[in-house]
């Protein structure tokens, strides 16, 4: 147990990025999007604060290359804006620039 | 907020007259990892009066008008979505939960679907959640799946009115029972171990077909089965229960919580149950059901901070029962080993005391430990007529889990220890038997997670078994989504394996006069071998929509194969022999199952299931007696429009078990049952969120096995035996109880 803990401590970089999203189903892909960056050990999104918490390996990639990653799902992360095309392609309910994620 | 939701509803009737263009979806819920189907949400136009909410399977579909351009989706307690385009397309929403909003306001009932199979994760899992167990008639955990099509429930002898469940044809040793994971109903406890846990006291049960996590043990052979008890921090302040049946059964509940911090908590949970009045309805002149009494108290201490990442949990429960059988005549205290009349009683004492402990770094959420710790006493004197079985047993469980990533989260890791000792001393007629367990096992699992599409989870452990000596149990579970999710398809394999308790787990003979045979009984292990098996599974959900109504088809298809069983021999008549198996010994089963919904009101659910479940005997190969071949199952519920906490709730359930194999008796050749139906009902009203009255009947066709002690006549002699039941003995029954709750 100790020898994980030293570790992942030595290169563990955890960081909050913003991403643009609305629904359970644009979580599932900012996440996997993200998890799938070789490096990043964990991703969290939360449509409420609209910040993806991530944990990775700051040898091996960063907050950058996550975002770009991300946004070529189709959400904007850290300001790297998502192509037109990715985000056409996204339903309905993820198309954050016209549905408001907090509703009234 | 609640108005707002109805207002549209109502409206949306009067609209749906001029059909226009639909729209129409589903709602999902997130929360926790786990996606489930979210009924009650309401979905409707922005500025306008047409709406619906989601049914129980989270589908809607609602008309759509040009001037309609804002689909809003809201339920309380989770974040609104708005939607403005896609309406041509079937939509699919996931509602997360609005974290802000803290929970205290949800007080309004959800209507979540009540039996829930699990569609994300790679086993077979199904949850039994509260609303669901509301609809038994009662009490115990023996009673609470008589609505679940996955469980056959059996009556396990014309005596002490016990129920036994069984799972894919197999009863329940060879079920793992897990109480929030720490493994419970083992060895001694086997029998009547599941009436020893009340109904009020279960949060919700989990069913996994087929084998097991290897973290949780080598037992489980056909599945496992968790139940989760009503958590201090969560449970309401006070809760009452009181019910009565026609067959002179009154329990009383009393829960009461205290929160001594936002952290600490504390609960006293206590259940008494009474049965005093004699009953014979099948005119045997036996008792049907025992003259019983139980006290029954669980105290508990959940400790949970967020911030530092600790949970903890202790527990205390203590419990004593007792029982009554035999001749309605007979009296302890005159007929006692007398020979006069024949009559019984089972005293039982158990306590256990267990410790959880968690931690989780809130700076790595992916990473944790768990330590958890029980130590069980169960003691059970009795005596059966003429032959008395006394048993204790002790038992001390350690359980060490260390979860972690490889990688990143899509790849996950559990690997950790458990220690157990069982400590057994049994006296049966005059023999005394005594038996030590000490196992020492390590378990690796590993959990590939796709997030969509495939999922696994392999594992293996190693265990150091002073009596089986030190052996593998693999472990392989599958999933593939197809389809959008709209097919599901799972495959499992694995190994278990158990040392036999042979005379805790068919006390049943001892209410008859057959002779037992048992080469060495003194040996270890009773001179058996331990009983060894491997379960394989195929399971298929299909999602479906036909006239607009969502249909849920499910077919399961497992067997369990095994390499070594003790065969329980029934079939010279006088005798009980149990011996290692010598040839084959599998039990299969399929099961096609249909959840649908005829309206937003009204779930049905059908089943049909096919047994074919064989064992080599001496005198050759079996089905195993007191099987039905075929099984169909119908469930009703109703459930009216909630409204300031007022609801009517009504639900109808049909069992048909088809015919069983009997063995033969003095009189009678090896015969085939006449197949019954068993049909329940219940009615419920909740007069408002702390209030609700129920009444039902259960065995309502009055179905009755008459000739259930067989040679009732001669109790003491060789022909005497109430162990060949395969029908209930009491007929009819009608019960009413109250829930009340702060």
């Amino acid at each position: 147990m100790l020898f994980f803990a030293t570790a992942t401590v030595a290169q563990t970089q955890k960081e909050s990025i913003d991403v643009r999203g609305n629904c359970g189903m644009c979580k599932k892909r900012i996440e996997k999007a993200a998890l799938s960056t070789k490096g990043v050990k964990y991703a969290n999104w939360t449509a409420e604060t609209q910040q993806l918490t991530l944990i990775y390996n700051a040898k091996k990639t960063n907050t950058k290359n996550i975002a770009k990653n991300i946004a070529a799902v189709g959400h904007e992360a850290d300001s790297i804006v998502a192509t037109e095309e990715a985000y056409n392609a996204l339903p309905a309910c993820c198309l954050y620039k016209s549905v408001s994620p907090h509703g009234g | 907020m609640f108005k707002s939701f109805l207002v549209p509803i109502f409206l949306f009737f009067l609209g749906a007259a001029h059909a226009q263009y639909q729209v129409s979806g589903y709602v999902y819920s997130q929360e926790n990892n786990m996606q489930s189907p979210l009924a009650g949400a309401s979905v409707y136009w922005e500025n306008s009066t047409s709406g619906i909410v989601s049914n129980n399977d989270g589908y809607f579909t609602l008309v759509h008008n040009p001037e309609n351009t804002v689909l809003v989706i809201s339920y309380l307690g989770f974040k609104t979505i708005k939607l403005t385009s896609g309406f041509d397309k079937l939509i699919e929403v996931i509602l997360i939960p609005d974290d802000a909003a803290a929970l205290k306001e949800v007080t309004v009932s959800q209507r979540r679907k009540a039996l829930q199979r699990a569609v994300f994760t790679p086993r077979n899992v199904s949850t039994i959640g509260s609303a669901e167990l509301l609809k038994a008639a009662c009490c115990n955990l023996s009673e609470s799946f008589e609505t679940n099509p996955s469980i056959d429930v059996n009556f396990a002898d014309a005596l002490t009115g016990t129920k036994q469940i069984q799972m894919l044809g197999l009863t329940s040793p060879y079920i793992l029972f897990t109480q929030e994971n720490i493994p419970n109903l083992r060895g001694s406890n086997q029998t009547f171990g599941l009436s020893f846990t009340p109904g009020t006291w279960v949060e919700s049960i989990q069913i996994t077909k087929g084998a097991g996590a290897v973290s949780s043990g080598y037992e489980s052979i056909s599945g496992q089965i968790n139940a989760e008890l009503m958590k201090p921090l969560t449970a309401p302040p006070l809760f009452i229960n009181g019910f009565r049946s026609a067959n002179g059964r009154t329990e009383l509940n009393l829960q009461g919580k205290y929160d001594l911090s936002s952290k600490w908590a504390t609960s006293l949970f206590v259940h008494a149950n009474k049965r005093s009045q004699l009953t014979d309805m099948n005119d045997d002149g036996f008792l049907d059901v025992p003259l019983s009494e139980q006290l029954n108290v669980l105290s508990r201490l959940q400790y949970i901070d967020a911030e530092k990442g600790w949970v903890g949990f202790a527990s205390f429960k203590v419990l004593t029962d007792t029982k009554q059988i035999g001749e309605l005549s007979y009296v302890p205290a005159l007929h006692k080993f007398k020979g006069q009349y024949w009559g019984g009683e089972l005293d039982t004492n158990t306590w256990e005391f267990n410790l959880k402990t968690g931690y989780v770094d809130p700076e790595i959420p992916y990473r944790s430990i768990g330590f958890q710790s029980a130590i069980s006493r169960h003691k059970q004197s009795a005596y059966f007529g003429n032959k008395n079985y006394n048993v204790s047993y002790t038992s001390y469980f350690h359980h060490l889990v260390y979860q972690s990533i490889l990688g990143n989260t899509l790849h996950k890791f559990k690997a950790g220890l458990q220690h157990m000792i069982d400590v057994y001393d049994e006296t049966i007629l005059t023999t005394q038997i005594k038996r030590n367990e000490t196992n020492l096992g390590a378990f690796f699992e590993y959990n590939y997670d796709g997030i969509e599409g495939f999922n696994a989870i392999i594992g293996a452990r190693v265990d150091h078994h002073n009596l089986m000596g030190t052996f593998v149990t693999p472990r392989v579970h599958l999933r593939h989504a197809f389809f959008d999710n709209k097919s599901i398809l799972r495959l499992s394999v694995g190994e278990g394996r158990r040392v036999a308790s042979i005379f805790a787990e068919n006390q049943k003979f001892l209410g008859s006069q057959r002779k037992l045979f048992l080469a060495q009984p003194t040996e270890p292990m009773y001179g058996l071998l331990p009983e060894r098996a491997w379960n394989y599974g195929l399971s298929w959900i299909q999602k479906a929509t036909f006239m607009n109504r969502p249909f849920d088809f499910i077919l399961d298809v497992y067997r369990t194969q095994f390499t070594n069983r003790v065969v329980v021999d029934w079939e010279t008549p006088g005798a009980i022999s149990f011996y290692n198996l010598d040839g084959k010994s599998h039990a299969q089963s399929m099961q096609l199952t249909v959840n649908t919904s005829l309206n937003d009101r009204v779930d049905l659910r059908f089943a049909y299931k096919t047994f074919d479940i064989k064992t080599d005997y001496k005198s050759g190969l079996k089905q195993v007696p007191l099987q039905a071949e075929h099984r169909w199952f119908a469930f009703v519920g109703y459930g009216s429009v909630l409204a300031d906490g007022k609801q009517w709730r009504a639900d109808a359930t049909l069992h048909r078990v088809g015919r069983q194999r009997r063995v033969a008796s003095f009189t009678t050749p090896s015969d085939l049952t006449a197949g019954f139906s068993l049909l329940s009902m219940q009615l419920t009203r909740q007069f408002s969120n702390q209030l609700s009255v129920y009444a039902g009947a259960e065995n309502i066709l009055d179905v009755k096995q008459t000739d259930a002690v067989l040679s009732s006549d001669d109790p003491f002699g060789a022909a005497f035996d109430s162990s060949q039941l395969y029908a209930p003995v009491f007929g009819r029954m009608l019960y009413a109880g109250f829930r009340f709750n702060l």
